[in-house]
């Protein structure tokens, strides 16, 4: 055989080449914080304390009913037996396998003394007394969704949880539909379908329930699927409304009410002008991430996903309204304000991260706003009422643009790092998963600091022309990803809102993919995708505990109070999603551009961890 | 444009595997180790070995008819790697080719009559050159698949080929720590 000499030959290069890491981008390639960092005025920390309302953030109640513990978003417990001190001997009380190797992403979730988890497809849900040793099954259903769903899942074949509402478990399944179940029965109340895989469409997101209604979008960013975001009566399931969020103005619900904050987002059906003829109804915008409710100012919050392609030539204009917010009306889903992070997105900046309701002080006087942590590598402090962006800030590497115009609140370019056919653009950063991608910071009104757990990866990237054929990846563009400065690849930022800078920064070898949550303990609780569980201290940033567990975690923690009264921490293992499909997926290492290119940037992760699936809970004993 | 799962044949028919009309039977050897194939080959087949010009087209076609989307340069992603040496579904010629013709149903989309035949056969010859070890050899950087080896004959010759010892760096056999 002809060929197997030249192989042997050529071995060595390759072998080294399949699990190593690229060289991160050198600082110099990046702006710093003072040079691109704005805001509408000087912090004025003496003006007042930051808090969430207690309408967003009632007082805690021990349990865990939603993935963002409360309407404010803010992942925090009031439990207080877990402190820096006590931390030292937390240890595993029981686990549980999960039957499911794949990235799981999921808030386990505590009602009534049960506890409910969803996992990743096929979506098992199982329901867990906690009022027993060992925590026993109460049951299990499974929804059974189309096996070919997975092949439209673009990160992994993820599920981000469910919510406990008037005695149901409400959660979406990757085929696109949402399932509410009776909590002691585990019988279906309602299903309905929503999505449909033959035009790429999956559901990977957690809904939000509140006042008696359920709040859903789709995935679908990268096959060319048109976002949109439903709301269902809690009751029945019954669809009550259902905007897009590209095409006309009466299908994305925009209507009188409609007062965004900046003149380029006012005029009229600009999600079909703002796109090549036709472009809109294959352009993305999806609501793949959090839907926030707000009870002070009665709206919704939700972001909007990349546009699509990722060829950003193929779709001259600034694609509205992708990579954005939209503040609706809850029951009728009226759009009330927008605002553009990422116009004519170049880099797969979706807006689809979580926003954190509080009260805080700006410029003198004390602002009800959302912090939004986006994946064009800012931290968005916004004014509820309006949409105005009092300031932003960038919290990682960043160069693929200088800034946010804080007159007009436009996104600044850099004509550097715009993406061109065919032709390789290098280092750019954030990477296309983002400064942060969809898991979940926390707010503490004891230290008054975010916890966000992000990622310091850069990357290269060449456009390439692409045809729509539904059903099938719509991306057009070669991505090789790599660390950022510093070469670490992941970050645990403390960060003050007010005074628009880091307190503390933990370093980590992975990016982090996992959410965290905060405690009255002044605990911060994360995992890390190489498969430990860490407990730091909430003003230093210090390592406190850490347990090894069977795989990577990519999940939500949570903090509850148990039967007996005292805390818990669960969490649940599972290497996978996007960042970890190297390990969870069928992908290879060999190929720096699988998994849309972030497996060159993670191609030794398997010599770190293996797939697994399970939940684990902690307490100290007693 | 092209639908592939656009057309309106009750839910079944609808999903992006559907199955369309397969064309000639073919089946796996179930027993590993023959050193023929149980079945008859598919005498469209032959054209396809060692044959350049159907690797190279392939390779073009695989970026096309957006596989790469899904399976990247061989690395996959919402699909499974096509580089490696597992095959789910087999991994001669018209094994694969069967794959592209029917889709299989873990979100694998069916390609049969959507695409000329030809072409089918001429992605499955890239993709099966794609862990040819002259293929692997031949990567340059990590973007894998860019100069595809044609596929040889005897890749095909028995259910069980594997690459002769010690000539991939497959990864898959031996994992080592950090
Ligand atoms: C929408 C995503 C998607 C697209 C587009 C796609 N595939 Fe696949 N492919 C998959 C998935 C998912 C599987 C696994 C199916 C299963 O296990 O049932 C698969 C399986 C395969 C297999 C079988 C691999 C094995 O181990 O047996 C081959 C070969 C293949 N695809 C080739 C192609 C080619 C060639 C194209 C383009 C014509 C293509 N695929 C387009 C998702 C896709």
């Amino acid at each position: 055989m002809r060929f197997t000499v030249t192989v042997l030959l050529a071995l060595a290069p390759l072998a080294a080449l399949a699990q190593t890491v690229p060289a991160p981008v050198p600082a110099s390639e990046v702006f710093t914080r003072e040079e691109i960092g704005h805001a509408l005025a000087a912090p004025t920390p003496q003006a007042g304390r930051t808090m969430p309302s207690a309408a967003n953030a009632p007082e805690d109640d021990g349990q865990w009913t939603m993935p963002s513990k409360n309407y404010a978003s803010t992942r925090f417990s009031a439990l207080t037996e877990l402190t820096p001190r006590t931390v030292k001997g937390l240890q595993p009380l029981f686990s549980f396998s999960l039957g499911v190797n794949k990235g799981q992403e999921a808030a386990p979730i505590v009602a009534d003394n049960t506890m409910f988890i969803v996992t990743a497809y096929p979506n098992y849900v199982y329901a867990l007394d906690l009022t027993r040793p060992g925590a026993p099954l109460k049951w299990k259903f499974a929804p059974k969704p189309l096996p070919a769903s997975q092949g439209v899942a673009c990160c992994d074949v993820v599920n981000r949880g469910g919510s406990v509402s008037n005695g149901k478990y409400i959660f979406n399944t990757l085929d696109g539909q949402t399932i509410a179940l009776d909590v002691r029965t585990g019988k279906p109340v309602w299903r309905t379908q929503l999505g449909n895989i033959n035009t790429g469409e999956s559901i990977t997101m957690a809904p939000l329930v509140a006042q008696g209604r359920v709040y859903v979008g789709n995935s679908g960013g990268e096959l060319g699927v048109r976002g949109w975001i439903a709301a269902l009566e809690e009751s029945s399931g019954k669809l009550l409304w259902k905007a897009y969020n590209t095409g006309p103005d009466k299908e994305v619900l925009i209507g009188p009410a409609f007062k965004p904050a900046y003149a380029t987002d006012r005029g009229t059906d600009l999600g079909v002008k703002s796109w090549p003829p036709q472009a809109w109804k294959i352009g993305g915008g999806n609501v793949w991430g959090w839907i926030t409710y707000d009870a002070e100012l009665d709206a919704i919050y939700h972001g909007t996903g990349n546009p699509g392609p990722w060829n950003a030539e193929q779709r001259p204009g600034d694609n509205k309204w992708t990579a954005g917010i939209f503040a609706r009306d809850p029951a009728s889903g009226a759009a009330r304000w927008y605002y553009q992070f990422s116009p004519h997105d170049e880099h797969d900046y979706d807006g689809i991260n979580e926003q954190i309701l509080l009260d805080m002080p700006f410029a003198g006087t004390m602002h009800k706003v959302l912090i939004h942590f986006d994946r064009n590598g800012y931290i968005y402090i916004i004014e509820r009422g309006t949409g105005k962006v009092l300031s932003a800030d960038p919290f990682g590497p960043v160069n693929s643009s200088k800034g946010v115009d804080i007159a007009t609140g436009e996104l600044i370019r850099n004509p550097a790092k715009q993406t061109r056919l065919g032709q390789v653009v290098s280092d750019i950063c954030p990477t296309a998963s983002g400064s942060k991608d969809w898991n979940p910071s926390s707010f503490s009104p004891q230290t008054g600091l975010v916890y966000i757990p992000h990622e310091n990866i850069c990357m290269d990237w060449m456009n390439m022309q692409v045809n729509y054929i539904a059903g099938t990846p719509y991306v057009g563009a070669n991505v090789h990803m790599k660390p950022g400065p510093g070469g670490h690849r992941g970050e645990l930022t403390a960060w003050d809102p007010v005074r628009r800078g880091p307190v503390w920064v933990d370093k980590e070898n992975f990016p982090i993919w996992s959410g965290t949550v905060v405690t009255a303990g002044d605990l911060v609780f994360y995992g890390t995708m190489d498969g430990w569980f860490k407990a730091v201290n909430a003003r230093t940033g210090e390592l406190l505990w850490k347990a090894k567990v069977d795989s990577g975690i990519v999940s939500q923690p949570i903090s509850y109070r148990g039967p007996d009264g005292h805390q818990y921490i669960a969490v649940l293992s599972g290497v996978g999603g996007w960042s970890g499909a190297v390990v969870s997926g069928p992908v290879d290492p060999r190929d720096g551009s699988a998994a849309l290119g972030m497996v060159n940037a993670m191609s030794d992760l398997p010599k770190y961890t293996t797939a697994g699936g399970t939940l684990y809970v902690f307490t100290l004993p007693h | 444009m092209l639908a592939l799962g656009g057309c309106n044949k009750g839910p079944a028919a609808d999903l992006p595997a559907s199955q369309i009309g397969s064309q000639a039977v073919i089946d796996s050897a179930l027993i590993p180790g023959l050193t023929r194939s149980a079945v008859s080959s598919d005498p469209r087949v032959a054209q396809y070995y060692d044959n350049a010009d159907a690797v190279n087209t392939g390779k073009r076609l695989f970026g096309q008819y957006n596989c790469s989307g899904c399976h990247s340069n061989g690395g996959g992603g919402m699909g499974p790697s096509l580089m490696d040496d597992e095959w789910i579904y087999g991994g001669r010629l018209e094994q694969i080719h069967q794959t592209l013709v029917e889709g299989r149903p873990n979100g694998m989309p069916a390609w049969g009559g959507k695409v000329p035949d030809q072409q089918l056969w001429q992605l499955s010859a890239y993709v099966r050159s794609m862990s040819l070890p002259a293929t692997l050899a031949a990567q340059n950087g990590a973007t894998p698949s860019q100069t595809p080896a044609p596929v040889p004959r005897e890749a095909d010759d028995h259910a069980g080929w594997s690459p002769p010892p010690g000539t991939t760096n497959d990864y898959t056999t031996l994992t080592t720590g950090p």
